[in-house]
């Protein structure tokens, strides 16, 4: 039975929405999270690689959701020269089926209540404050009040709108998406491999990244501007003919990437955005696992402290926090970002093959980063930043 | 539901059938023009401009232009 009121609702149950209803309920404040599917963690729209330290922040790692231990990264130029990098420990490629489920049973065992199949369309708003939501559950309309609102809705956020937060993201900031699983491929199961170029993925990057057994996620991400000529599906398409033109397809999906910096205004009072919902996503890399979970637990454990404050202003000192934690290196990121996409074909071959001459044991992702950016000096100081901070 | 062609301009379908309910075009839209449950997406008449954001930004070609007012 749910109650009446809660102290904080959190409306949506991927990894930043958890990690969110964690950090709350931990506080010993009362928490409900809202999930509009009928499974938390499904489906899965997501490469899945994720670094060992942001995994581990938030839960031990276990080999019950990783698929692979990548130790190496594949950096493909159009005219098929590689550069590899080596990291050891780097990370994982995840099953977020059960990764997103696992997050979500911290969040129950801190205390948080959860219910699925509940649908969040509207918030309840007085004195121009948010003070709780409504939804449909199974059908039948539904409202629930709280002292605050996490949206943690992910890219279709609608949460933040509506509380007058402005969200809405410029198509050429939004990395278009789609993936398939596939099995039979022939990849190294500890490497992720990238592949840029014209001919791959204009303003973002195609990806091979292995889950073991000769399953990998294959998929691509370009800008909504390139979609006005060619759609992410095409660009797959060709890819999997070219190379696979057999292997069967165990899942495919679409999905979009905000890939540009935090919203101007990440919080308002009652109401808290978190992960995708807030474009906490890493600019450059597309990644917005590890990142949600860091503003989730940021703004979680401020939620919390307001309520037991008695002083719920103090919701909104999460802006800085999370600028002061992630949102600063983003605004690098994108800077770089806005550099490295828009590159030449001719550009990309000219840095793998300087690269490839770093000799082997030198070869960093500063060095490569570094090369990259030699006829972009402007750049090179952002890029230091990047390294020294 | 029928959706009539707005001053002559170029409306947006949505082929539900082929959707995969990922949102991309939801984060896009600037009017909040679009309503997505779990399987179910459809675009709410009075909000849209037919800007053709959303087109544009679907990785997987699922919405598109149509001249005469479609069926949603
Ligand atoms: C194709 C693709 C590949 C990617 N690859 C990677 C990768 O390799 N590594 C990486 O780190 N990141 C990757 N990302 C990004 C990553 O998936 C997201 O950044 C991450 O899932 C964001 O987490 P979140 O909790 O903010 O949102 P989500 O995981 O999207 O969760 C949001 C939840 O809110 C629910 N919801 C939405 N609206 C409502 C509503 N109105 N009412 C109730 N519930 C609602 C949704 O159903 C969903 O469960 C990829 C993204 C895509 C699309
Ligand atoms: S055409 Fe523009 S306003 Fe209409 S649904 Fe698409 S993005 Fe929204
Ligand atoms: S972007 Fe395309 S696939 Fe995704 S929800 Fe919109 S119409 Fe459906």
């Amino acid at each position: 039975m749910l109650k009446t009121d809660y102290d904080v609702i959190v409306v949506g149950a991927g990894p930043a929405g958890s990690i969110a209803a964690r950090f709350a309920a931990e506080q010993g404040v009362s928490v409900l999270m809202l999930e509009k599917d009928r499974d938390v963690g499904y489906p899965v729209r997501c490469g899945e690689a994720i670094s060992k330290s942001g995994v581990e922040e938030f839960i031990p790692s276990n080999e019950k959701w990783i698929t692979s231990h990548i130790d190496k990264f594949s950096l493909n130029s159009p005219d098929g020269t590689e550069a590899i990098i080596e990291f050891q420990d780097a990370g994982y490629v995840l099953e977020r089926r059960i990764f997103d489920y696992e997050l979500a049973k911290t969040a129950a065992a801190a205390g948080a209540e959860i219910l699925t199949r509940a649908y969040v369309n509207g918030l309840i708003i007085e004195n121009d404050k948010v003070c709780g939501v409504k939804y449909e559950y199974r059908g039948e309309k539904k409202e629930i009040k709280a002292k605050i609102v996490i949206g943690a809705d992910g890219v279709e956020s609608r949460v933040g709108r509506w509380a007058g937060i402005k969200t809405h993201i410029h198509f050429k900031d939004m990395e278009c998406c789609t993936q398939v699983t596939a099995s039979n491929i022939n990849a190294d199961s500890n490497t992720l491999y990238f592949y840029f170029g014209q001919n791959y993925a204009p303003g973002g990057y195609f990806w091979v990244f292995p889950k073991g057994k000769g399953i990998a996620n294959i998929g691509l991400g370009v800008s909504g501007m390139v979609g006005k000529k060619k759609s992410a599906l095409s660009y797959l398409n060709d890819f999997m003919s070219e190379n696979y033109p057999t292997a069967p397809i165990l899942t495919s999906i679409a999905g979009g990437v905000p890939s540009t910096v935090t919203l101007e205004k990440i919080s308002a009072p009652g109401i808290m955005l978190v992960g995708d919902a807030a474009r906490q996503v890493n600019p450059l890399s597309g990644g917005g696992i590890a990142s949600g979970m860091i503003g989730g637990s940021i703004a979680g454990r401020i939620a919390g402290e307001a309520i037991k404050k008695n002083n719920l202003n103090y919701i909104l000192t999460y802006d800085k926090a999370w600028h002061d934690r992630l949102g600063k290196r983003h605004e690098i990121f994108e800077r770089i970002k806005n550099g490295i996409y828009n590159f030449t074909d001719e550009k990309f071959n000219k840095i793998a093959h300087s690269f490839n001459k770093i000799p082997k044991d030198k070869r960093t992702l500063g060095r490569l980063f570094t090369t990259a950016l030699i006829n972009q000096p402007s750049l090179l100081v952002d890029v230091a930043k990047v390294f020294i901070i | 539901m029928f959706r009539q062609a707005k001053n002559g301009k170029l409306m947006i379908e949505i082929l539900p059938d082929k959707c995969d309910f990922c949102g991309c075009c939801v984060g896009i839209c600037p009017e909040d023009a679009i309503e997505l449950k779990e399987a179910e997406i459809f675009i709410i008449d009075e909000r849209c401009t037919n800007c053709a954001k959303c087109v544009w930004s679907c990785p997987i070609e699922v919405i598109r232009f149509n001249k005469e007012g479609v069926v949603v």
